[in-house]
């Protein structure tokens, strides 16, 4: 029996996730999922503008139903990890595939946001734990979480004294930013990990990925900035 | 013209590298980029220097033997041309040129700005290839080829195999070259027996040489001198995945 034998003949899910292509493939299947929550997170809290009732209800009827909650919770967390973790791999393994850098090197044909994903997502990630801080356990909101007269979190309140601080606010139209230029490769490129390419297709899904990123980090900025210019009060 | 060179100069895979300061004083627009060279080598000899190693053979555009790094740009960054192809024209006088061999562990330097590329030839060799009975040739209509087929499959097969699309990747990331081979072979119809087995062990032959990743950023497609698209790391990636879901126990006894 030859080695090729041997290779082939080992576990099917380790072989796979061994190669580049196999820890790309994960990357991009756990971004569908995240970018699947972004979009309903912000379509979400996009109900602010619709009033304090109307996003409070929300918060309510999401509540109400603790079995499907922690079920996206748990499988977000997963992707959130696989994600981070193919990409922490690949990174190591880019190190070691170029352990020489060049003098000179100039990349006239990428763009910035490709290239700097393993950046954006950091900052995105850290991003993320502060506003789990912020709006989820409340710890680094001013007086905590506010809560209406039933008990129930006054996601309206909350929102309104959170981004009342302006270098708040700041800080979240800078990671929001950034979640935008990472989605404007992450976008795109999650087809071509998955092997979907055409010469008709591929030129639409960049259309898409730019697209997307422009509304998704459009759509988030503009409900801190509504709050501290006094528009959402 | 003149011209000022930083070559990197390594005596052996070994030893420390460093850029060494040249001038060339006696440059013609029209000599190549490599017969510049030459003439630099030339000066170098008369005065009892060790000359610059460079690779270089058809010095047509074909062969796939020369290249490095000009100025961070693999070949020198000219549209589909190898840096045998690039003409002194394209430079000013006065100009500072900085050369540097392809960088990669999996392309260690030999000597100065020649580089071992054997890792390419290992991951053909695993499975860059169709198996075919040796004997008279067969007949040329026997096996009719689609018209898009053939040609998808002769673009990937210009892949001269130079590793500039390695050099270029910021990952060191030789998906373009593995998706020339992979389209190449797997657009045919004699390519299609072994086209999963062939993305399985190709695939994991690049991951055992210690290439990098590739994140889809379209930087060996500008390098590349034949104009390869990036939609054959598509295809690996696509017969890739088809060939990890989809082969069956019984099929892997036969393969080897």
């Amino acid at each position: 029996m030859s080695t090729a034998v041997m290779n082939l003949n080992s576990n099917r899910a380790s072989r796979f996730y061994d190669t580049t292509i196999g820890k790309k493939v994960v990357m991009a299947v756990s971004g569908v999922v995240l970018f699947g929550f972004v979009v309903g997170h912000l379509v979400g809290n996009l109900q602010i503008y619709a009033g304090a009732d109307k996003v409070n209800h929300y918060a309510k009827f999401l509540q109400s139903m603790p079995g499907p909650l922690w079920g996206a919770r748990i499988v977000l967390l997963l992707c959130l990890i696989l994600h981070v973790w193919s990409a922490f791999e690949l990174w190591l393994l880019t190190r070691e595939a170029r352990p020489v850098a060049y003098k000179k090197k100039s990349n006239p044909n990428s763009s910035y946001a490709s290239r700097t994903m393993i950046w954006s997502g950091p900052i995105i990630g850290a991003f993320l734990i502060y506003h789990l801080l912020h709006f989820t356990f409340g710890t680094v909101l001013p007086n905590g979480l506010a809560r209406l007269e039933n008990g129930d979190v006054n996601v309206y309140q909350n929102m309104i004294v959170g981004f009342s601080q302006p270098l708040v606010t700041l800080f979240y139209a800078i990671a929001v930013s950034l979640l935008g230029v990472h989605l404007y490769h992450g976008l795109w490129s999650m087809f071509q990990s998955l092997g979907v390419s055409h010469p008709s297709y591929t030129p639409r899904f960049k259309q898409f990925a730019a697209a997307a990123s422009i509304l998704i980090s459009v759509g988030n900025i503009s409900i801190p900035l509504s709050v501290l210019a006094g528009f959402v009060r | 013209m003149k011209l000022t060179l930083h070559v990197w100069r390594q005596k052996n895979s070994t030893a420390p590298g460093q850029f060494v300061r040249y001038e060339a004083n006696d440059v013609n627009t029209h000599m190549s980029f490599l017969e510049m060279l030459d003439v630099v080598n030339e000066e170098l000899i008369l005065k009892g220097e060790e000359p610059i190693a460079f690779d270089h053979d058809c010095r047509e555009g074909i062969c796939g033997t020369c290249g490095s790094m000009v100025n961070g740009l693999a070949h020198g960054g000219h549209k589909g041309a190898t840096l045998c192809q690039l003409h002194m024209r394209f430079f000013k006088d006065g100009d500072e040129v900085w050369l540097e061999p392809w960088r990669a562990r999996a392309f260690p330097v030999i000597r100065d700005l020649v580089v071992d590329r054997g890792a390419l030839d290992r991951i053909v060799a695993s499975g860059g290839y169709v198996s075919v009975p040796t004997g008279s040739a067969p007949d040329g209509n026997a096996v009719a080829v689609p018209k898009p087929d053939a040609d998808r499959s002769m673009d990937a097969a210009c892949c001269i195999g130079c590793g500039a699309c390695v050099a270029a990747c910021p990952n060191a990331a030789v998906a373009l070259f593995l998706g020339a081979k992979i389209t190449h072979l797997g657009s045919l119809p004699q390519g299609q027996p072994e086209r999963m087995d062939r993305a399985l062990k190709m695939v994991a032959r690049a991951r055992q040489e210690v290439f990098g990743y590739c994140t889809n950023i379209g930087e060996c497609e500008a390098a590349c001198p034949k104009e390869i698209k990036l939609d054959v790391i598509a295809r690996t990636n696509r017969d890739f995945l088809r060939a990890s879901f989809t082969r069956s126990p019984e099929a892997k006894q036969v393969a080897g």
